[in-house]
């Protein structure tokens, strides 16, 4: 294919791309878009495959890696379960990176097959390019490995701190620069690896002073990297359609980026450096602090019951700790059970409930939750006023009216869900620990407040039980 | 004025355009080898920068609730880095680079896949109400 029609195919699938993410405004254009996506894909990889110079060798090999990777993808985008969802998009970027770093490989060791000079001689502005997508690629795809392992379990979500830790990344960063320009003006492949093997090392000391909670900033962060290292990667091979579709992911995640901090107010340069949170949350000790306080009310789940089932307007709101007890199934039942009895349910969502960006949206989608009745905190906040019910399961922090009255609390001026103004709040919660931030919530000991202490999943079947009698 | 002065004028006149145009020619000359150079980065560097603009713009668009598949989508499209790899695969002549080149489009073709497949599960949850 002659080089004016690949370039007006990478064109086309440019725009592909664009409209990809645009179906994503709303769940009924959204599958279309995704289609969009694999199309554009497609044309991509058939324009390259019918290049000028393509030997069928060549073409085979690369069909084989196709084969191999697509039926690898295949497996586990079918196999994964909706709440590891995270460490999925944790792996992939991990390979988005390294994939980037095994171009950029290439690049320097056959510049002749990208037009950008010749081995051992390639052009300085190339060499800059090139170094910018292996470093960051590199960068990807160690930090996304540590956000997999902490995500997955596989390593503790505690921040890993030591002494000097911000000092000694400072340090490796200034190395790398200078690793960068002497690459530049020597061409050496000794730089080259030296330029991999510390921005590897720099990818894994980002991530591990970062806590686990943290793991949804860090993600969309990576999501962004991945961007840019594609982006550079383009820039390198003198790309069209890489540099514009590097530019759209990286644009994207660090949207997402800006999302989960304001949600969390806390800004990306407080949450690189680490140190926030732990794994589990329950740091603090049940019932720390509450000796001068009144005593928290426990009702059963026939108490709740009895008061949903009388209730006309019923806010539901999740948090992680439901998708951990695996009980969004058993939530829609119950919600079903409610509307039967002429309740209006409706789901509120904090931006940073679940994992990764729009985890829970998935989560309830997965349990049969229609999605019109799921809604963002800013679109259902005002609602909790008119609401008899606020049913609280595995959320804390999200709900704590000391965000906005406790200037000295560490998750001051996080956007909450008023609760606190529905006529009856329910908690379901194991015991009174707090949340990840450390932070006792007062709402636990309102009058209007009603504890239900246990298993999310086992308190909401026994409410559904109830409520079937 | 008589003609011979004017004669003289119009002379000395086209003598210094003359001159003007042999120095606009050299400039030009000069100046060609550097902007040839730089022009297809900034080219690049244009595109780049509006493609940074128009994500911008379309991502605030998607609605919050799609987040997740949006991760997914654009994982799977960040892995348009294939391009690359197919083309150091097929075109390369040194063993080093074409093997490279291979193990990037198996990483990558783990992503596209694994990418749209996820998201199409993902988005075959959401369904509205009564549906």
């Amino acid at each position: 294919m002659a080089q004016t029609l690949s370039t007006l195919a990478y064109l086309v699938a440019s725009v592909l791309f664009i409209m990809a993410l645009r179906g994503l405004s709303n769940p009924e254009t959204s599958r279309q878009g995704n289609l969009y996506g694999m199309v554009g894909m497609g044309i991509a990889i058939a324009a390259t495959l019918l290049k000028p110079g393509m030997g069928a060798g060549g073409i085979v090999l690369v069909l084989a890696g196709l084969a191999i990777g697509g039926t690898i993808g295949t497996l586990l985008a079918q196999r994964i379960q909706m709440t590891s969802l995270p460490q999925l998009v944790a792996a992939f970027h991990s390979l988005v990176g390294m994939a980037a770093v095994f171009v950029a490989a290439a690049a320097f060791y056959s510049p002749e097959s990208f037009g950008i000079g010749y081995a051992g001689n390639i052009k300085a502005a190339s060499l800059v390019e090139m170094s910018l997508g292996l470093a960051i690629g590199a960068i990807t795809f160690s930090g996304s490995v540590i956000a997999f392992a902490k995500l997955d379990g596989r390593m503790s979500g505690s921040p890993i701190l030591f002494k000097g830790q911000h000092m000694l990344n400072a340090a490796l960063g200034a190395l790398l620069l200078v690793l960068v320009i002497a690459f530049v003006a020597t061409g050496s492949p000794i730089l080259f690896w030296l330029i991999a093997l510390l921005s590897f090392a720099l990818g894994f000391l980002l991530i591990i002073p970062i806590g686990g909670a943290d793991m949804p900033v860090v993600v969309s962060m990576l999501n962004s990297y991945s961007g840019w290292a594609a982006a550079g990667i383009g820039f390198t091979i003198g790309n069209l359609l890489l540099i514009v579709t590097g530019a759209l992911v990286g644009a994207s995640g660090a949207i997402l980026s800006y999302i989960m901090c304001k949600g969390m107010n806390r800004s990306i340069i407080n949450v690189l450096l680490g140190g926030f949170g732990s794994d589990s949350g329950a740091a603090a000790g049940p019932g720390a602090g509450t000796a001068d306080r009144a005593p928290v009310k426990a009702g059963s789940p026939e108490d709740a019951a009895y008061i949903m089932k009388n209730a006309q307007k019923i806010i539901i709101v999740p948090g992680y700790g439901m998708a951990v007890a695996q009980a969004q199934q058993v939530v829609r039942e119950m919600a079903d059970l409610l509307k039967k009895e002429g309740a209006e349910i409706s789901y509120a969502i904090h931006p940073v409930a679940g994992r990764m960006p729009g985890h829970m949206n998935v989560l309830l989608a997965e349990a049969n939750v229609p999605y019109d009745e799921v809604h963002e905190l800013e679109e259902i906040n005002a609602e909790f006023a008119d609401a008899d019910v606020a049913y609280v399961i595995g959320a804390n922090d999200v709900t704590n009216p000391a965000a906005k009255t406790d200037k000295t609390s560490a998750i001051y001026g996080m956007p909450i869900l008023d609760v606190e103004r529905a006529k009856t709040v329910f908690f379901v919660k194991r015991g009174m620990a707090s949340g990840y931030a450390g932070v006792d919530n007062e709402l636990f000991f309102r009058p209007n407040t009603m504890m239900l202490f246990g298993d999310a999943k086992k308190v909401t079947q026994q409410i559904v039980q109830s409520l079937q009698k | 004025m008589n003609p011979q002065q004017i004669a003289v004028e119009a002379a000395s006149i086209s003598d210094r355009a003359a001159l003007l145009a042999e120095h606009a020619r050299q400039l030009a000359e000069t100046a060609a080898p550097i902007a040839a150079a730089a022009e297809p980065f900034l080219l690049l560097l244009t595109i780049f920068l509006m493609a940074c603009f128009v994500g911008y713009y379309v991502v605030w668009n998607v609605t919050p609730a799609l987040h997740s598949p949006l991760m997914g989508v654009t994982n799977a499209i960040s892995s348009v880095i294939v391009v690359g790899a197919i083309l150091a695969t097929g075109l390369a002549d040194s063993w080093a680079a074409k093997a490279f080149g291979f193990i990037a489009v198996t990483l990558a073709s783990v992503n596209i896949f694994g990418g749209f497949m996820v998201t199409r599960r993902m988005l075959a949850m959401f369904k509205k109400k009564g549906s």
